[in-house]
């Protein structure tokens, strides 16, 4: 018998109120909720339909971010939202919000952003914590050392009247990703990769840790993004061990420990690394200096490759049918092709890093495509904003927006007309997701912004020799 | 699902990776309720771009009174944590989803809405993809589906998902019945 643990396994443990058995799930305490507008009401609705109250409002933590327009207010400070619905979804939760005392960062709050983006942030999200919210990318918080992963509305009302959760804990897999990161090689392009390697369901029943000198060498924006990507691979859950850098991050925010109770909390976070002789049902070794800047050109994040490759010749029928989609054939390159629309956004690249990358592409050119840059929350539009950024990207012809998940998913109305290739540094790539018959690229931002400046699908490596 | 026998004949939708937005798309998303979302299911499947509905799309002759059961490929479900998913196949009709492959959190959301995930191996879906509209009978507490024509199999169903899903038992009944050691934890934490 070892006693040496996992990240993975040190945090579920300190979670449980009632582990596991063969018959009962176990009872999982859960430290931070967030919440937000489009997979909550039906859970406040069940909550009151059964006389409950919150259990802990203060484990809540709220914000708007899914169907809110990223035009700016009018004159009046009325904004345009896609439909009436939208509006009402979002006043709804607004009163659930206040009816119960939840801490929300609505459009008056200077802290408002992608529930993904802000949790850090504000230093909400912290090493060892179990975080869940009513979205799939909750994933991102892991690059904290903290367990985070998606819920369903069911769920969510769970969380809501007993702030715990049933769960069965999952495998534990570690990617170990070695080796130093090529030029203009970035966290979107080693996290598609990943996917790509381990296959689109590769993940499915296991939580994540990443690990090696390249993730050790990734700043916590860049460990975010590929925390975020995780549930792509099917993984319920992606964490990387925190170290200095996390904690560097975390100093001085809002929500993280003050004063005495800053240095107990380093001790703890000190001890939640994985231990030298624990074991994983799976390792994973990836070489970080084969790394290309990497695109997909299917319709899952799995069908990834180096930017330069050609599209690889398959007999799946599934992956046929993609590539129909995206009306693209076996074998050919897709540098080069014509694009329609670019997309720099979403909770995995809207950060200010993201921001500064897309900018120092941009900077002095124009764009050739509608392009929508939309940072992921108001703090780091208002950094932008400080930086210059907002005047490169506005020079450049490009669309600088207001905080939100715009493109990403499409449900503020933020979206491509049918047949667009668009290029997006969001994590989808699924039929539809951008618009009806809409085709998804998914590329880093340094990649996209490349792409915005020349209109077709181009490499940032040879975009830069040219200029 | 309730207690006893389940038995209905199947309906195909046989694709790999059949994601959350295929499912049912974002735009239906901004409801604040869970009902009537069978209107927004696989609708670009059922749709086109005007909203008229497809001369010959797959659901043209759907009956769920006759095949409550969906057989889908690998992997379904994949993509989005929206509970809606599971909420528009229910509300469509359907009580079952066959696939050789769910998605993690669509596997959990559709337990706790009572739509059973039946995952079964390549050969039986094969068998299912060659022969449409078969007739399955399905045994939720012993975890046994027979499928017409081909063989009885085992699924897999934890303890705990199998008897909620055989009684109608509710997981919120369930965590609010150990609030004491939930709190408990909480004073020790
Ligand atoms: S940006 Fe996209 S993935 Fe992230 S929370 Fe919003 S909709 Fe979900």
């Amino acid at each position: 018998m070892t006693t040496a643990k996992t990240l993975f396994d040190k945090v579920w443990e300190a979670h449980c109120v009632q582990p596991e058995s063969d018959d009962f799930p176990a009872i999982l305490y859960i430290d931070l909720h967030l919440l937000h507008e489009v997979t909550s009401p039906q859970a406040f609705a069940e909550l009151e339909r059964r006389n409950l109250t919150v259990h802990s409002t203060k484990n809540c933590l709220a914000t708007i971010d899914h169907s809110t327009p990223t035009s700016a207010p009018n004159a009046l400070g009325e904004r345009d939202y896609v439909t009436a619905q939208a509006k009402n979804q979002v006043d709804t939760f607004l009163e659930n919000c206040k009816k119960h005392n939840i801490e929300c960062h609505a459009w008056d709050s200077e802290q408002r952003g992608i529930v993904h983006v802000m949790g850090p942030e504000i230093g909400a999200t912290q090493p060892g914590k179990t975080i869940v919210c009513g979205d799939s990318h909750t994933s991102t918080h892991g690059a904290f050392g903290a367990l985070a992963f998606g819920i369903g509305t069911t769920e969510v009302g769970h969380v809501l009247a007993t702030q715990c959760l049933l769960q069965r804990k999952a495998k534990s897999m570690r990617i170990n990703i070695e080796g130093e990161l090529q030029k203009s090689v970035t966290a979107k392009d080693v996290i598609l990769h990943v996917i790509a390697t381990i296959g689109v369901n590769g993940g499915t029943g296991y939580v994540l840790e990443y690990a090696g000198s390249a993730v050790r060498a990734m700043d916590m924006e860049a460990r975010m993004t590929m925390c975020n990507m995780s549930i792509e691979c099917g993984a319920r859950a992606g964490m990387i061990a925190p170290d200095e850098i996390t904690f560097e991050y975390l100093k001085g925010r809002p929500h993280s420990p003050q004063g005495e109770d800053w240095d107990k909390a380093i001790k703890q976070w000190s001890q939640l690394p994985t231990d030298e002789e624990a074991v994983f049902d799976k390792e994973v070794y990836i070489d970080a200096s084969v790394i290309s800047p990497t695109i997909t050109y299917g319709t899952h994040p799995g069908m990834a490759f180096a930017i330069d490759a050609s599209i690889p010749a398959t007999t799946d029928e599934s992956d046929i049918s993609s590539l129909e989609y995206m009306q693209f054939a076996q074998g050919e390159s897709i540098l080069g092709k014509a694009i329609d629309l670019v997309f720099i956004g979403s909770c995995t690249n809207s950060r200010i890093s993201d921001l500064r990358h897309a900018a120092a592409v941009m900077q002095g050119k124009q764009v050739q495509v509608r392009t929508l840059v939309v940072a992921g929350s108001e703090l780091i539009k208002l950094q932008a904003e400080k930086e210059g950024l907002d005047e490169i990207f506005k020079a450049a012809g490009a669309e600088w927006r207001e905080p939100g998940c715009s493109m990403c998913l499409g449900m503020n109305g933020d979206i491509g007309n049918p047949g667009d290739l668009v290029v997006s540094t969001s994590n989808r790539n699924f039929i539809g997701r951008q618009g009806k018959d809409v085709r998804t690229i998914l590329a880093s931002p340094l990649v996209a912004a490349s792409c915005a400046i020349s209109g077709t699908v181009s490499d940032p490596r040879t975009q830069e020799q040219a200029a | 699902m309730s207690n006893n026998i389940f038995s209905s004949k199947t309906f195909n939708l046989i694709t790999d990776n059949i994601d959350t937005d295929q499912i049912i798309p974002a735009q239906f998303l901004t409801t604040t309720t869970r009902e009537g979302l069978a209107a927004g299911a696989f609708f670009n499947l059922r749709f086109d771009d005007e909203g008229n509905e497809r001369e010959d799309h797959v659901f043209k002759n759907f009956d769920a009174k006759e095949t409550a059961i969906l057989v889908c490929g690998n992997n379904f479900g994949c993509g989005s944590s929206r509970e809606h998913a599971p909420w528009s196949l229910l509300d469509l009709g359907f009580k079952v989803v066959v696939s050789t492959q769910f998605a993690d959190i669509f596997r959990n959301n559709s337990i706790k809405n009572g739509l059973l995930p039946l995952e079964i191996d390549k050969s039986a879906l094969d068998y299912l993809e060659a022969n449409p509209n078969t007739q399955l009978t399905i045994d939720v507490a012993n975890t046994k589906c027979e499928i017409h024509g081909y063989d009885s199999i085992d699924f897999p169903l934890d303890e705990f998902s199998k008897y909620c899903l055989s009684n109608n038992y509710d997981q919120l009944d369930y965590l609010m019945s150990q609030k004491n050691k939930i709190s408990a934890y909480e004073q020790r934490a």
